[in-house]
């Protein structure tokens, strides 16, 4: 199905705020309503541990939880029919996490929306993992019952030319903890709204963002947490690195702390290392407070070369250079990589990220 | 048994201003089973010269050799030099976050040696090393060098030196920062490695205090890019009485 030129869609030019970063010829016309976007879900899950269910439902059974402005969300909104329903069931305590992968091999402009339900005081973890080379965008919702603690993982492994539009919006009740991790290793263009809205006090939210950009590629993840009820907590912390000439990533932290939201306590960073000459990584934390009455509120953002320092101490060991730009790369991002607590997942992302390097200087 | 000989040693950084020459023609040998102590004030080039032995990127060899048995030092990059058997303890050590020590060790030791070290016995290894310097054994968990003290750092520098087994080390002011116990533990920790090894040792420092423990064969006065006196043990003594105004030109 594609979305009608008569709705009241407004294409995106690249001249409003949201989009002055993205490069909009790459975006393979999915925000353009001139091109046709497919309806397909192309998510497989793994085994589906007991606790939980995953079905396919029609969309208009399942409407969005939330409003989003962007409009590649919003096409997908009115593109699709039916939703990927991921639910927990109250008080599960699911150790193993929940998998579901696609790897998409056509250039067929695919979109899709998945809606994980946490039930109460539930504890999960999902894993959505992208591989292949396509053209896609999506819509997921998290809606974490009061006392649910969920963990979301996603990789974004893409190869070549593929071209990767998401929102994942969490919508978080009382005394319930999202944690993420956006991991983000390739992609011609990928552009990722990572979102966050509280429902109740006690309510939490850490998320954590790895990103690895080669030459050519346009990395983007904009970070968008919204403080409106009191009592809430949320830590933002996403790393990147560049290598190559043409290497780009963006990275937005919009914070937002309502007049309602006293006690809020936030904190944002972002750390960024440029591996080569020409990289560039665009780096805009944001935070604005409407209340004095705040437990804390603090960001940081660093940009900055490999340190030569580091290199010169590690070879003067004997450890090859080669080998100890991999030390310094994998030590700058373990503090994320190791929270994962995903043996596997782990050595895959560092190993694809050794191999990028070793590619680049061969 | 080793040689390092450095000979008419020009050593230069490039600043904004230009190329500022710090090093103005040094000669040294150092052998194994020797203690050579360097002393000299602030800013005399006692760590550039230590840099430049181990191959710092910062500073520009302009002219003169520096040899390891014969071998050119300085056409060697980094990691060979470290191969080839010259350690430098740092002044100021390098934090590198990420990397735990014992992934840093276990590293550079296959890098030196050739091999991987047995997991069952290089466990054993480290954990006598460490206890030998009385490191806590949680520092292996630890980022290198990160949030580590000053006396830490030092402890730390020493122990690769015991794991790496260098022929020639080079100990840039060890002893500053070290309280009396540790200044005592470290010694002993050089002391060692000088027996089992027979290591030839470069002994920077301010203080006669650490050639107490670490009895040197030659003392050199370093001032102004260069070595401008030599002697014994006994010039040490003479130095920590009189400072060193005699020995500089304005
Ligand atoms: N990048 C640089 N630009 C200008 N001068 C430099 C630069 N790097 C080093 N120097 C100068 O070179 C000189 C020698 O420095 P070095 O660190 O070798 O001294 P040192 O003898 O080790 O001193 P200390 O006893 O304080 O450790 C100093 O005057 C220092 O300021
Ligand atoms: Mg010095």
């Amino acid at each position: 199905m594609s979305l009608a030129a008569t709705s009241n869609y407004l294409t995106p030019t690249g001249r409003e705020e949201p989009w002055r970063f993205t490069p909009l010829n790459r975006l393979a016309g999915l925000h353009d309503p001139a091109f046709t976007l497919h309806d397909r879900i192309s998510l497989e899950p793994a085994d589906i541990p007991a606790g939980v269910s995953i079905t396919i439902e029609d969309a208009a059974a399942f409407a969005p939880l939330s409003k989003s402005e962007d409009q590649v969300v919003q096409r997908v909104r009115e593109g699709v029919s039916k939703v990927l329903l991921v639910e927990i069931k109250d008080n599960a305590e699911i150790a193993e996490p929940i998998v579901l992968s696609r790897k998409i091999l056509d250039m067929v402009p695919e979109i899709s929306r998945v809606q994980v339900n946490a039930g109460l005081h539930s504890h999960a973890t999902v894993v959505i993992s992208n591989s292949g080379e396509g053209v896609f965008a999506e819509d997921i919702e998290f809606n974490l019952a009061p006392g649910s603690n969920l963990r979301f993982v996603t990789l974004q492994e893409w190869a070549g030319r593929a071209v990767h539009v998401a929102r994942h919006h969490a919508i978080i009740a009382k005394d319930a903890t999202f944690t993420s991790y956006v991991i983000t290793v390739g992609g011609y263009l990928v552009r990722i709204l990572p979102t966050v809205e509280y429902t109740g006090p006690g309510a939490s939210a850490d998320l954590y963002g790895l990103y690895f950009a080669t030459d050519g590629q346009h990395l983007e993840h904009r970070v968008h947490v919204e403080h409106g009820v009191p009592g809430a907590k949320s830590r933002v912390n996403y790393k990147g690195a560049l290598n190559g000439e043409l290497a780009r990533t963006v990275w937005i932290g919009d914070v937002f702390i309502r007049a309602a939201a006293q006690g809020t306590d936030t904190y944002e960073l972002n750390r960024n290392l440029l591996l080569s000459h020409g990289a560039r990584a665009d780096s805009v934390p944001n935070l604005e407070i409407e209340t004095g009455d705040i437990v804390g509120a603090g960001h940081a953002s660093t940009t900055g070369r490999f340190d030569d320092e580091q290199l010169f101490y590690l070879m003067s060991r004997g450890i090859p250079s080669e080998e100890a730009r991999r030390l310094v790369i994998r030590g700058f991002f373990a503090e994320i990589v190791s929270k994962l607590d995903l043996p596997e997942i782990e050595e895959r992302i560092m190993s694809r990220i050794d191999r990028e390097l070793a590619a680049v200087r061969s | 048994m080793s040689t390092l000989e450095i000979k008419g040693l020009h050593v230069a950084v490039v600043t904004e201003e230009g190329s500022k020459e710090i090093l103005r023609g040094v000669d040294l040998t150092i052998n194994s089973g020797e203690v050579h102590a360097i002393m000299g004030p602030n800013g005399s080039g006692k760590s550039t010269l230590a840099y430049s032995i181990a191959g710092h990127p910062k500073y520009s060899i302009t002219s003169g050799s520096v040899t390891l048995d014969g071998v050119d030092v300085l056409a060697m990059t980094v990691d060979e030099r470290a191969k080839a058997g010259l350690f430098l303890a740092m002044q100021y050590p390098v934090e590198v976050p990420g990397v735990s020590v014992s992934n840093f060790l276990r590293t550079a030791v296959t890098a030196i040696r050739g091999e991987a070290p047995k997991i069952r016995t290089w466990v054993g290894e480290v954990k006598e090393a460490m206890s030998a310097l009385s490191m806590d054994p949680a520092f292996s968990e630890r980022s290198v060098n990160e949030g580590f003290s000053g006396g830490e750092k030092k402890r730390h520098e020493i122990l690769q030196m015991e794991l790496l087994k260098p022929k020639i080390a080079i100990l840039d002011e060890t002893d500053s920062g070290l309280d009396v116990d540790a200044l005592r533990i470290v010694s002993e920790g050089v002391n060692r490695v000088k027996k089992n090894q027979d290591l030839g040792i470069m002994l920077i420092t301010h203080y006669t205090r650490i050639l107490r423990y670490i009895q040197p064969d030659f003392v050199h006065v370093f001032a102004g890019g260069r070595i401008v006196e030599e002697g014994g043990p006994e010039l040490a003594n003479k130095l920590e009485e009189n400072g060193y105004a005699e020995y500089i030109t304005a």
